[in-house]
């Protein structure tokens, strides 16, 4: 395959970025999207141009380093994947595939494509654990946790925090990434005794921080790698007003 | 409560709460007009018995405080959203996967909806409500309490027909979005009444729209006087 790429190259964060085009030739359709770039990385190091830097590591879908909005969807166009789980089977022979970073002004760029998600890190700081005394690893079934609710909870604990969410709500908002936070310990016994404090904390937390608010437009949910439900929103948000009327 | 009103989900309970006062209003305000298709006298009395009396005085105040407050918190949230979105935007970006088009264009629609909502003000409530309050029963062409009448010509012009069916069509869109929307936002369970929500508000949506667009074409239909006095 030959494909012509036009991405987004910028120096720092102050400085102003723009799209440079690309080409790469003879890539196999079985090749990852990142190791695309990895192939085109190196044909830059050979002429001596600087490499595209762009976020990644398990490169196994599962730790939420890498990025990339690609041709207009957050980790590309295929569902329920990463970045790093993106082949070039997707794409056609002559295609022109534009990249670019993830947008929001809570999501700062650092250098090209990769950009500061430690946004994400504070909220967690703020209430996304279990601090109160749960003692040891618990004989399995000694506390009975209903099916439905171990399944939500286990389908929420799946967000791996990359911020597609964020990149791609037209709102800038983090509500999704909160909510799974929030819902997935909300629903467990351990979770449960600072479901109230810590629904405040990081919804204050990421108020703070300049997220937007959410519109319900579903856009995160439908981009999401990992298909978490909206439905989490509503029950952060039934765990924030409940503590909040409480005060 | 500490700052619940300042925070992001507090405006949009603010928001939710309005909306969903102001879904109740509309249904009122439907079943009220669609008095007029089947009784123009029947129409007339319910205009009469509202009027400039106190009671409707106080309906209108709180009414218009809900339409106020749910534009002012729609206008604050949409100023916060943009920004949050960063200066920076996409150069492509492609819709994703089952987004209703009505939930990315709110703020459009209620522009539409509040600009509907001036015409329809100088059309009627100007007229009628309004030359009640100031006592002036020759405001209008008709008395104030004639609200058939007022209906009657203007749905003769087809040109208003169109206008305010356009304007039903966004609130339409506004709606089939807010109304699952606004439950959303106060918590309701959603991991098994998401999709029963989206139905129903769907359903609230389209009869609101086909009771207000009915009073709209039965009486241009009335002013064709293709029918003769025998049905109409």
């Amino acid at each position: 395959m030959n494909l012509k790429l036009k991405i987004w190259r910028q120096k720092n964060a102050q400085s102003k970025g723009g799209f440079v085009n690309y080409t790469v030739e003879n890539i196999s359709p079985d090749t990852s999207f990142l190791e695309m770039l990895d192939i085109l990385n190196n044909k830059l190091i050979h002429n001596g141009e600087e490499p595209v830097v762009f976020d990644h590591d398990c490169r196994e879908g599962i730790c939420g380093m890498c990025s990339l909005h690609i041709n207009g969807h957050a980790h590309g166009p295929d569902e329920d994947i990463t970045t790093c789980q993106l082949h070039m089977r997707k794409f056609k022979d002559g295609d022109t595939i534009t990249i670019e970073p993830w947008r929001s002004r809570a999501f700062p760029v650092i250098k090209d494509l990769a950009v500061d998600r430690s946004a994400f890190d504070k909220i967690l700081q703020a209430g996304g654990f279990v601090s109160v005394n749960t003692g040891g690893v618990p004989d399995a079934n000694s506390i009975p946790i209903p099916k439905p609710d171990a399944d939500e909870s286990m389908d929420a604990a799946a967000c791996i925090g990359c911020g597609a969410c964020v990149a791609t709500c037209k709102n800038g908002s983090a509500m999704l990434f909160v909510s799974a936070r929030v819902s997935s310990l909300a629903k467990l016994p351990q979770g449960r005794v600072e479901a109230a404090r810590r629904a405040k904390a990081m919804v204050a937390k990421m108020d703070e921080l300049g997220f937007g608010a959410c519109t319900n437009t579903g856009a995160c949910e439908a981009e999401c790698p990992k298909g978490i439900s909206i439905a989490h929103i509503a029950r952060m948000n039934r765990e924030f007003l409940s503590a909040k009327l409480k005060d | 409560m500490g700052n619940l009103f300042t925070s992001t989900i507090g405006r949009k309970l603010i928001m939710s709460v309005s909306g969903l006062f102001l879904v109740l209003f509309l249904l009122f305000h439907m079943s009220m007009n669609i008095a007029a298709v089947f009784s123009t006298e029947a129409y007339n009395a319910i205009c009469g018995f509202l009027g400039a009396n106190w009671y409707a005085l106080a309906g209108t105040l709180v009414l218009a405080a809900g339409v106020v407050v749910h534009i002012v918190y729609a206008t604050i949230l949409t100023l916060h959203n943009r920004s949050s979105r960063g200066e920076q935007r996409y150069a492509v970006e492609a819709k994703p996967q089952g987004v209703e088009w009505a939930s990315q264009n709110m703020f459009v629609l209620g522009l539409i909806v509040v600009l509907g909502l001036v015409l329809h003000f100088y059309n009627f409530w100007y007229n009628m409500q309004f030359a009640e309050i100031i006592g002036n029963h020759n405001l209008g062409p008709f008395a104030p309490a004639d609200g058939a009448a007022y209906i009657a010509d203007l749905f003769s012009s087809p040109v208003y027909c169109l206008i305010y069916l356009v304007w039903f069509a966004a609130l339409w869109f506004h709606l089939t979005h807010g109304f699952w929307s606004a439950f959303q936002t106060l918590g309701w369970d959603n991991q098994i009444w998401l999709k029963r929500l989206r139905c129903i508000s769907n359903i609230v949506a389209t009869v609101i729209f086909l009771g207000f667009a009915l009073v709209v074409v039965t009486f241009y239909v009335r002013s064709l006087g293709l029918c003769g006095a025998a049905c109409c």
